[in-house]
């Protein structure tokens, strides 16, 4: 049980590639911290480095109370769980759990009760004896895990633990292993590309993007605050719609964004939250509208007529409990760096972003999740009630978020 | 994965065995058929293999007298001709007992020393970061055609300098010293076929280079050892040059039987059974070390 802090830490690989930059970023003891980023931001280099299996370049990393930058990875007191799994695959469930404990010369009795111990944790009691190619993954996972925690180690390293499981096992074992990290309280770094994974179970979520962490809070702060469009768009799950909009003053009776032809008349207390917004009026700045923050119009009479959009359907996706729905705005889409990233990373994101992210095209694709009851048919206009004190904004130069009155808008989180 | 993918050919195969068992005999035929002209070439060659190794047996059975009389072939007509009394006469034989055992000292010598070296030699270079390690590596590739003729000369000259002509070390160092090249080769490949993961989630579990080593290259890696110390073992067993250019008084049962020969007359009686018994050893050890032989030349292939 340590704290685990990095401190400037970065990693070039010999070929030149700057896989992490100047990271900093303490985990707590005891503490849950998810790192999460499109592919090849250097999640698993992070890690890596940490488990000691990489050589660090720059800056320092502490285990505890030891600079451990030279410590050869036996020596870190670590476990890690690979994606892979990395059983050994002539050695029997029991044997894999034993050997840390094993290679430590800890005594028989002592394996055999850690080891028991685990696996009735893990309910891997009946295959004790088994070979893991006769597993099945979900055991397999297990059985990596177990072989974590016989160690009692003072930080968990996990890199995608349950990325070669089904949907269903991913969401189990995603329980599983959150109730075992508070049980035995040992300090976790968990490396992932999902982010329900991300957003339900740790204590913070670390943001990397190109080697570069980008924002480091827990969940709900994250999803609320994020520090800029990146962040915005990465986290939520369908992601953030991102428009390119002006903001205007509505003749002293408050701000409205302007959306291509439509506008939105923006709520006092999104103003309260966000008062550097004032210094934006006349300018164009980038608007989040989350997907979950646009609501069937028609199912919601008494919206305001300034708070609602004209929208046409493309694709309805009826999923029982909610209704995703694939919509074009007649508003220009925001189109920074940041968010052809995102783009790329998560492929097809909208129904068509290709075509929206063209110069000067005046129509962007959105995504809604409506109340399983709303009536909206493909092919067909509907109008969307927005919640405008969800609205968030982000500074088309830099795409960092706009928030409270210091300078260049940034937030101080 | 490599577990998972050993699981997933398993989990292919087994259903296509159990399809052949309840096979009609017509398709059964209908796919020897197709597969025609590669069974008719194996059967071809099985039958020119085996033929002189029976006769050899059956001529190592008889009394000399019938040999030079008869032929092998009778004996199948006439089995009460056959006699164990030639193999009683070599084993009374000290020339041959003695050529014997020292063609089994280098031949398990020199296979114990060359697979303990290239399979060290294997793994770092397979996993070990040093400085030159793929020029090294590179180095030990092009010494596999260097061919082991040019080399007698030279070595001879070396071996009468130290003292090492005429050993039983001497032989076995020169059989490790060629053997090497490819013996690291196919190591150094077998190796880094086993995923990186597995050792680096031991070295994070505590485990030394050593211990990675014993623990887990080598029973993983145990299919390409048996292979290389079973082509080993019969290079060295069957080896004449290189123990008649090394020898003289160390004499392997090769060389031994070699002396045996004469332009004129001959005593067959004697050559028969040494040499059925210099063929049957190395097959004996070859069919007990057969199934990790197999596994071991798939090995690479699967993955
Ligand atoms: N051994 C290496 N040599 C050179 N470059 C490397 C090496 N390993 C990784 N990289 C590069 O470093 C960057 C970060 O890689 P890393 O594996 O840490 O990404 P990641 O965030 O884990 O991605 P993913 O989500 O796909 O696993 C990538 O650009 C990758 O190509
Ligand atoms: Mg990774």
């Amino acid at each position: 049980m340590a704290v685990v802090a990095f401190d400037a830490v970065s990693k070039v690989y010999p070929d030149g590639t700057r896989a992490v930059s100047s990271m900093d970023l303490e985990v707590g003891d005891q503490e849950f911290v998810v790192l999460v980023g499109p592919s090849g931001c250097g999640k698993t280099t992070a890690l890596r480095m940490v488990a000691g299996l990489e050589q660090i370049s720059e800056g320092r990393l502490r285990i505890g109370e030891r600079v451990v930058n030279d410590v050869p990875p036996r020596d870190r007191d670590i476990a890690m769980v690979f994606q892979s799994y990395a059983l050994y695959p002539h050695l029997s469930v029991y044997e894999n759990i034993a050997f840390g404990l094993r290679l430590k010369k800890v005594p028989k009795d002592e394996i055999d009760r850690r080891v028991r111990q685990a696996a009735h944790v893990l309910d891997l009691e009946p295959w004790l004896k088994r070979k893991p190619r006769n597993l099945s993954g979900g055991q397999r996972q297990r059985v990596a895990m177990g072989r974590a925690i016989v160690r009692e180690p003072a930080a968990f390293l996990m890199d995608e633990p349950l990325s070669n499981l089904d949907a269903k096992l991913r969401v189990a074992m995603r329980a599983e292993i959150a109730r075992l990290q508070s049980e035995l309280g040992v300090t976790t770094i968990y490396v992932t590309h999902d982010q329900v994974e991300a957003m339900t179970m740790g204590d913070r979520v670390a943001v990397m993007r190109r080697g570069v962490l980008q924002q480091v809070a827990p969940p709900q702060e994250l999803y609320d605050r994020p520090v800029n469009v990146f962040v915005g768009g990465f986290i939520g799950s369908p992601a953030m719609n991102l428009l390119q909009g002006r903001l205007e003053d509505a003749n002293g009776s408050g701000l409205t964004l302007r959306l291509g032809e439509q506008a939105l008349a923006l709520d006092r207390a999104l103003l309260d939250a966000r008062p550097a917004l004032r210094g934006w009026v006349g300018r164009e700045l980038i608007a989040g509208i989350r997907p979950e923050d646009l609501h069937d119009a028609a199912l919601e009479r008494d919206a305001p007529q300034d708070r609602r959009l004209r929208v046409d359907v493309q694709l309805r996706e009826a999923l029982g409990s909610e209704v995703i729905v694939h919509a074009r705005i007649a508003a220009p889409p925001a189109a920074t760096e940041q968010i052809e990233e995102l783009t790329e990373d998560l492929g097809v994101r909208t129904l068509d972003a290709g075509s929206g992210g063209e110069a000067g095209a005046a129509e962007t694709a959105i995504v809604g999740r409506l109340s399983p009851h709303s009536s909206v048919r493909e092919g067909e206009a509907a109008e969307v009630a927005v919640d405008t004190r969800q609205l968030h904004f982000f500074d088309p130069e830099t795409g960092l978020g706009i928030y409270d009155d210091t300078p260049d808008g940034r937030t101080d989180l | 994965m490599e577990a998972s993918g050993q699981a997933a050919g398993q989990a292919v195969a087994l259903p296509r065995e159990r399809a052949r068992a309840g096979e009609p005999w017509a398709a059964r035929v209908g796919r020897a058929v197709a597969r025609g002209p590669l069974n008719i070439l194996l059967a071809v060659l099985a039958v020119m293999w085996l033929v002189p190794t029976l006769g050899l047996l059956l001529t190592s059975l008889l009394p000399a007298t019938a040999i030079t009389q008869q032929g092998w072939w009778n004996v199948v007509a006439h089995p009460s001709l056959a006699t164990w009394e030639n193999y009683r006469a070599i084993f009374a034989n000290s020339a041959i007992t003695s050529a014997l055992w020292t063609t089994v000292q280098i031949a398990v010598f020199n296979t114990v020393l060359l697979v303990v070296v290239a399979s060290l030699a294997g793994y770092a270079f397979a996993w070990l970061d040093f400085r030159g390690r793929d020029w090294l590596f590179v180095g030990v590739i092009a010494l596999l055609v260097v061919p082991l003729q040019v080399a007698l000369i030279p070595i001879f000259t070396i071996y009468q300098d130290t003292g090492l002509f005429d050993t039983v070390l001497g032989l076995v160092l020169f059989h490790v010293a060629f053997g090497l090249p490819f013996g690291i080769f196919l190591m150094r490949n077998f190796f880094i076929g086993i995923p990186r993961d597995i050792m680096e989630s031991a070295r994070i579990d505590g485990a030394s280079e050593w211990r990675i080593f014993t623990r887990l290259i080598l029973p993983l890696g145990l299919p390409a050892i048996a292979s290389l110390a079973i082509f080993q073992f019969l290079w060295t067993w069957n080896d004449l040059i290189v123990a008649l250019t090394f020898g003289r008084n160390t004499q392997p049962l090769t060389v031994a039987i070699f002396s045996q020969t004469r332009q004129f007359g001959s005593n067959i009686e004697l050559i028969a059974p040494a040499s059925f018994l210099s063929l049957a050893i190395p097959l004996v050890v070859f069919l007990a070390f057969q199934r990790f032989f197999v596994q071991g030349l798939l090995a690479g292939s699967v993955k």
